[in-house]
C-alpha cells in the first residue's frame, strides 16, 4: 500500500507514530518522517494511524 | 448477530463501525446521529477552523472503505430505548430493532442556568456552534469567555488572535487548574495575558443583563459588571444518556461499563468514547469517563471485539490529548489529573518549554509537555512501560 501525508496539514502531533511505529517516526527535532510504502501486513496499524491523525492528513492508496 | 446499531455519529460512532468491520462483522450496520453532518473532527472547532472559514469539508473525518455500506440516519436523535426488547425509538416516532447496540452518544455542552441575552450566548461543541460563533468574532468585539478549561482557553486564544477584546471569567484561582495544577495554570495565564487577554479569576456569573445600553451584560459574584457583544459558555459538558432512561442502568455519569466495555454486563450492549465510564487497570479499578482525543479510537477497538465475542487484549489505554494556544503546543499523556498532588518539573523551564510529571503514590501517572516536541516518544514510552497488563487467567 502507498502512504501519503499532506505535509502542509501535518503538525507533528506524533499520534501516527504510536499506532504504526514501523512506518512513522518523529526525529530528534520532533518532526514527522515516514515510509511512502508499507507491507500489507501493516495495514491495520497504518489504517489506525490515519484514523488518529488530529489533522486527518494521512491518505492510504491501494 | 445480524444487525448492529450504533447510536452516535461522531468520532466514537464512526470508529466503532470501522472496528466492527475490522473485527469481521459482515451484517447490517446502522449509525444514528442527532446532528445532520457526517462524522467530523471537533478539536479544530476551537482552534484553527474557528480562525478560518468553518465548513464541514474542512473537518470531515476520513472514513475507511469498509464502512461504505453503512446506513446513516443523520439529523435523527434516538429518544428512547427498550434494551430488553432490543428496540430504539427515533424522534420521528419510527422504531429500530437491533441484535447488538453500541452507545456512542458522547457529550453536549453544559449551559449556565441564568436566563437572558440568549442571542449573544454561544457554546463550542458542534460544527453549527462554530459556524454561528465565527461570524461574531470580529476585531474589537467584546468577548467574555466563561470557564477556563481547555476549550475556554483555546477559544480565548483564537478570539484574541482575531483581534477581539477578550475577558476570561472562571471560578478557580487559575485557568486549567484541575487538569494541570496551579503552577502550569499560572504559567499559561501569563502567556495569555502577554497577548492581551484579561482574566477575572475566583468569580462566577450570577446574572445576564437585559440587553439595554447600560453595559451590564454579564454580572459576576463580586459585583463586577462586564459589557459583552459575545458570551462564550465553556463550562464543561454533560453525557447524552437520557435516551437510555428506564432500563435500570447507572447513568449518574455517562454509561457504567465493565472492563470489556459491556454496559453493566449486558452481552448485547457496549459503549465507546467519552460517554463510557470504565475501569482502567493502568491506574486502579475506579470507573471514569475520559474526555481525551485517543479514547474514542481505543474504546471502539475494544468494544467492537467485545460485542462480537472476538478475543482481544485486556483494555488499559494510555489517554492522550493536546491543546494549541497561540504558538504553544501542550501535549498530555496518561492521567495528569490523578497526580495533581505531586507535580514535578522533569526537564526544561515552564517559562519557555518543559516536561512536567504528575505522580500518585510516588509513581509517574501522567506527563504534560509545553513545547519540547522531540521529547514526546521518550515520555510516552516511559508511561507505556510503567504498566504491564496481568496475563489472562487460563482455564
Amino acid at each position: 500500500m502507498k502512504i501519503i501525508v499532506d505535509m502542509d496539514r501535518c503538525q507533528d502531533h506524533g499520534q501516527c507514530v504510536f499506532s504504526a511505529p514501523d512506518v512513522f517516526r518523529l526525529n530528534d527535532e520532533g518532526h514527522l518522517e515516514y515510509e511512502e510504502t508499507a507491507d500489507e501486513s501493516l495495514r491495520d496499524a497504518v489504517e489506525e494511524a490515519a484514523d488518529v491523525c488530529p489533522l486527518q492528513a494521512i491518505t492510504i492508496e491501494g | 448477530m445480524r444487525r448492529i446499531v450504533v447510536v452516535g455519529a461522531s468520532m466514537g460512532g464512526l470508529r466503532a463501525a470501522e472496528q466492527l468491520r475490522a473485527a469481521g462483522f459482515t451484517g447490517d450496520l446502522t449509525v444514528v446521529g442527532d446532528e445532520p453532518h457526517r462524522p467530523y473532527n471537533r478539536p479544530p472547532l476551537s482552534k484553527e477552523v474557528l480562525a478560518a472559514e468553518v465548513t464541514h469539508e474542512a473537518v470531515a473525518f476520513r472514513m475507511r472503505a469498509s464502512v461504505a455500506d453503512v446506513d446513516w440516519r443523520l439529523g435523527m436523535p434516538v429518544v428512547s430505548s427498550d434494551l430488553a426488547a432490543r428496540t430504539l425509538t427515533l424522534l420521528d416516532g419510527s422504531s429500530l430493532a437491533y441484535d447488538g447496540l453500541v452507545v456512542a452518544t458522547g457529550l453536549r455542552a453544559r449551559r449556565l442556568p441564568q436566563p437572558g441575552l440568549e442571542d449573544r450566548r454561544h457554546v463550542v461543541r458542534t460544527l453549527d456552534d462554530a459556524v454561528r460563533l465565527r461570524g461574531c468574532l470580529v476585531p474589537g468585539a467584546r468577548v467574555v469567555v466563561i470557564g477556563a478549561g481547555f476549550v475556554g482557553c483555546e477559544v480565548a486564544a483564537t478570539a484574541r488572535t482575531l483581534r477581539a477584546d477578550v475577558t476570561v471569567v472562571c471560578a478557580a484561582p487559575e485557568p486549567l487548574m484541575s487538569p494541570l495544577g496551579p503552577d502550569l495554570g499560572a504559567e499559561l495565564r501569563r502567556r495569555h495575558e502577554a497577548r492581551g487577554v484579561r482574566f477575572l479569576l475566583g468569580r462566577t456569573v450570577t446574572a445576564f443583563g437585559d440587553g439595554g445600553p447600560a453595559s451590564a451584560d454579564v454580572l459576576l459574584s463580586d459585583g463586577t459588571a462586564l459589557g459583552a457583544d459575545v458570551i462564550i459558555e465553556a463550562v464543561g459538558s454533560t453525557p447524552c444518556v437520557s435516551w437510555l432512561d428506564g432500563n435500570g442502568l447507572d447513568l449518574s455519569d455517562g454509561v457504567l461499563c465493565d472492563a470489556d466495555l459491556r454496559v453493566e454486563g449486558r452481552p448485547d450492549v457496549v459503549a465507546v468514547g467519552d460517554v463510557a465510564r470504565f475501569p482502567n487497570p493502568r491506574y486502579d479499578g475506579v470507573c471514569r469517563r475520559v474526555e481525551h482525543w485517543s479514547i474514542p479510537t481505543d474504546t471502539a477497538r475494544k468494544a467492537a471485539r467485545t460485542l462480537l465475542g472476538v478475543d482481544s487484549p485486556p483494555f488499559a489505554p494510555l489517554p492522550s490529548f493536546w491543546s494549541d494556544q497561540y504558538d504553544l503546543r501542550i501535549q498530555s499523556f496518561g492521567a495528569p489529573a490523578l497526580g495533581c498532588d505531586d507535580i514535578r518539573v522533569l526537564e526544561g523551564d515552564p517559562a519557555t518549554e518543559c516536561a512536567v510529571g504528575y505522580h500518585r503514590d510516588g509513581e509517574l501517572v501522567g506527563v504534560v509537555l509545553l513545547g519540547l516536541p522531540g521529547a514526546i516518544p521518550r515520555y510516552r514510552k516511559q508511561l507505556m512501560d510503567a504498566f504491564t497488563a496481568p496475563a489472562p487467567i487460563s482455564g
